[in-house]
């Protein structure tokens, strides 16, 4: 016998509403056949769904109450707890009451939570600068437990929040879960010490880096724009960065790095306030801050000194030009 | 008189919340709600400027490119730097995808499932618009998605990804392309030029820009039963609809002009008032906040020396959105705005020297989907593969700069100061600020608060139609609206 198919309800607060529109760009299969092939149906979504005002109030009544039994919340966007905790910065229209309240009333009730994006997890870009609007994530304020929820929420099937971090998300990150998640495949195994899908983040964003032959002679770009790695300079965290954002292409073909600008480490929680400027490398001593992920630093300053010294020209010179300005070369035969 | 306060309104980007005074089934006044606060101006300050270009784009997911586009040359204007001509094209290539994507979003998931509703069983269009239209399982949106996602990979080549590039800079952009990624955005916007002609329009693009009159519009929709074509289907609804007299806001129209390619813009800036062209003299815009839940301040400022003091989200005024006015004017912005300040004839012949109308705001849009796509195999061509794509120059430590641009759904402003190398201040006013922008101190209302009054209201209506059409007709964004 078919089983009932899983229902989907999706908030949005705090937030720009960019993951979504990164997931309508979902490919093979678009957004809707994914849903199908995953048996999940939208009892409601800001963007998608015909309800509006009271038939939209009336469905988050229903869950609430238990009437409609809900599989996922879906959260995009920061809580917005200010000002003063009062939640006024987000009210929910039509209901004179806060939204993060309507989030936890919903998120009790619920089989599975899921914040989308980086502000849903740990409160992202609006909780950047001083904070003054007390955003926070679900299970998380900033890198601290807590959040609206609390550290310990437990969702009815058990599993914490799972953190789909990242700004904006790749869709395949949230429609991979999803899946996963509705075929009843989905366990703690696949959540990291972030409760974010492994799917993406056992990877770093160096993996798979186009710019790697650059990286392996510490060939670096100077300005943005530059074809060289952009590690030493340019502020890119892709070493540490947990994603796979150069094996598995964004729109088609592309990543940050790709499109010529560092890896800004989105997934993380906290990437918004790095301290620094996001595209110069803070140094001490000439040697950067950030060490690639595991690497001793004795080794990184060896190794880095010693591929200096054998930078093969091509590398220089291509590593501060926006074009290949000199091309690998075959030695059994010259270019014309 | 009785009151309906209609929300969450959805099928528009973000949240909103329209209040409704309503008497003899119509809308007497309306007010118009943003309900959310984030507070991006506050973020910016202090920062170093350059920091803008990660933080303006994710004031918003489906405008990201024109936040970062007005970022840009605000940063740009107050370094003093100008645009290598390839950037140039390039940031216009990234815009015009962004652009034409979102028009095409608005048309195919917010505006049209309406058509799709129960209320609407037993007219004579309604079963088949119904099939086509219906939200989530309509069979039009299996076309639409896909062939949006395609036309997005014009970001990935281009852009690293959509949304949220960093790659859009003051003197260019940092993608620069090969000969071989020029054939491919040529190969990329012709699948898409194909789906237009076969999908939204069932003919030419060119013929589709060639219409100039309300006339030659209505000889073309007769041309092919209703259904032919997604954009004739439309015409035929709106058609028996009325949906030309409904949603009529003012008459005052502003755009700051679209696409830099070439030092000119595609579609040119100024002001339309009443059936004829002026021109626009930005330093007359000024922000109220008499209605809106800020900090006194001492009366209307203009966006340079603007604030942002938000206050606890009680006591006077009703919503988030400050009150953009032009000399004391609302004014209403987008791509009927567009195509009437440049001088397209169709939509001056469908406004005249009148106010802007639900039909008229979807033709220009969809219009305006045919003009850029044709514009975009254009500046492809143009693009010279083994030039720069970039300049670069040191920022002042004290500069102002003013970026001015026009996002899918009308006029984008940033207004930057720096002093001592941070950003002393940041405001930002947005399409749909001036859209949906509360009552200014002097009581007159914003665009869309005009034209809901009028609006009908058939008994036991708790979202009358006739509203959700007309709010939908502007194409909203409010993530933008407040920031």
């Amino acid at each position: 016998m078919a089983r009932r198919p899983f229902n989907l309800l999706w908030l949005q607060s705090g937030g720009c509403g960019g993951c979504t529109l990164s997931l309508i760009g979902a490919e093979g299969p678009d957004l809707l056949t994914t849903f199908a092939a995953a048996g999940i149906e939208v009892l409601w979504h800001p963007s998608l769904s015909v309800e509006t005002g009271w038939s939209a109030i009336a469905i988050m009544h229903k869950v609430v109450s238990g009437e409609i039994p809900l599989d996922i919340l879906c959260l995009e966007g920061s809580v917005m707890r200010g000002p003063n905790g009062t939640g006024r910065f987000h009210m929910l229209a039509g209901t004179e009451r806060p939204v993060m309240d309507w989030i936890s009333d919903l998120a009790a009730v619920a089989g599975h939570v899921v914040a989308v994006g980086s502000c849903a997890a740990f409160g992202g870009i609006t909780a950047a600068g001083a904070n003054h609007v007390e955003a926070c994530g679900l299970a998380y304020d900033g890198a601290e437990r807590g959040g609206l929820l609390g550290h310990g929420f437990l969702a009815r099937s058990g599993l914490p929040v799972i953190n789909v971090a990242g700004c904006p998300i790749h869709p395949d990150w949230l429609t991979e879960a999803l899946h996963q998640i509705a075929a009843g495949r989905f366990d703690r195994s696949h959540i990291d010490e972030w409760e974010r899908p492994v799917s993406y983040t056992n990877h770093l964003v160096h993996h798979g880096c186009s710019r790697n032959e650059f990286y392996e002679f510490k060939a670096s770009a100077e300005r943005l724009c530059d074809l060289g790695c952009m590690m030493e300079n340019l502020g890119c965290k892709g070493t540490q960065a947990r994603a796979d954002c150069n094996i598995r292409p964004w729109n088609g073909s592309g990543s940050c790095i790709d499109g010529g600008y560092p890896c800004i480490n989105c997934t993380s929680p906290g990437f918004e306030e790095p301290g620094h400027s996001f595209t110069a490398t803070p140094k001490v001593s000439g040697i950067p801050v950030g060490l690639p992920t595991d690497m001793p630093k004795a080794w990184f300053v060896a190794l880095a000194a010693l591929s200096k010294a054998a930078t093969p020209v091509r590398l220089k010179t291509n590593a501060t030009a926006d074009h290949v300005a000199v091309p690998p070369q075959d030695k059994r035969k010259r270019r014309p | 008189m009785s009151r309906l306060i209609v929300g969450p309104f959805n099928r528009v980007e973000g949240d909103l919340e329209v209040k409704l005074d309503v008497e003899d089934c119509a809308v007497r006044s309306a007010q118009v709600v943003s309900p959310l606060y984030r507070g991006f101006e506050r973020i910016l300050q202090g920062k170093q400027p350059q920091e803008a270009l990660v933080y303006a784009p994710r004031i918003c997911g489906i405008c990201s490119v024109s936040q970062s586009v007005a970022a840009a040359r605000a940063l740009g204007e107050a370094q003093g730097l100008g645009v290598a001509e390839n950037g140039r094209l390039a940031i216009d290539l990234i815009h015009a995808a962004e652009n034409v994507a979102d028009h095409l979003t608005h048309f195919y998931l917010f505006f049209m499932p309406d058509f799709a509703r129960d209320a609407y069983a037993g007219q004579p269009w309604h079963e088949v618009a119904a099939t086509r239209f219906r939200a989530l399982t309509g069979t039009a949106a299996e076309q639409a998605l896909p062939a949006r996602a395609q036309l997005m990979h014009m970001m990935g080549i281009l852009a690293g990804h959509w949304p949220h590039t960093l790659g859009i800079r003051p003197g260019g952009s940092t993608r620069a392309v090969t000969a071989n990624e020029q054939a491919r955005m040529a190969g990329i916007v012709s699948a898409f030029r194909r789906f237009l002609e076969r999908v939204l329009f069932a003919d030419t693009l060119e013929r589709v820009a060639s219409l100039s009159s309300a006339d030659e519009l209505a000889a073309w929709c007769m041309e092919k039963p209703a259904p032919s074509g997604d954009f004739r289907h439309f015409l035929s609804i709106s058609d028996a609809l009325g949906l030309d007299g409904t949603g009529r806001a003012g008459r005052l129209f502003m755009s700051y002009g679209a696409y830099h390619a070439a030092g000119g813009h595609l579609f040119r800036r100024g002001l339309w008032r009443a059936g004829r062209s002026a021109p626009l003299d930005a330093s007359l815009i000024a922000e109220d906040t008499a209605n809106a839940w800020y900090a006194e301040s001492s009366g209307p400022l203009p966006p340079a020396a603007g604030e942002t003091l938000p206050g606890d989200g009680t006591g006077k005024g009703y919503t988030w959105c400050k009150a953009p006015r032009l000399d004391g004017e609302a004014a209403e912005v987008g791509a009927i705005a567009r195509q009437l300040v440049d001088g397209q004839p169709l939509i001056r012949d469908l406004v005249g020297s009148g106010s802007g109308n639900v039909h008229a705001r979807i033709v220009a849009r969809i219009l305006e989907i045919a003009l850029v796509v044709m514009a975009m195999e254009r500046w492809i061509q143009d693009l010279r593969p083994n030039g720069r794509f970039c300049d670069h120059a040191a920022m002042p430590d004290d500069c102002e700069g003013a970026g001015l641009t026009e996002a899918a759904r009308g006029s984008l402003g940033h207004w930057l100061k720096v002093e001592s190398g941070r950003i002393a201040n940041y405001q930002i006013i947005a399409p749909t600020t001036w859209n949906f922008s509360p009552r200014d101190g002097a009581g007159n209302p914003g665009p869309l608060e005009i034209a809901l009054e009028g609006a009908a209201v058939r008994p036991g209506e708790t979202e009358p139609l006739a509203v959700q059409h007309i709010v939908r007709s502007f194409d909203p964004c409010m993530v933008c609206t407040v920031h």
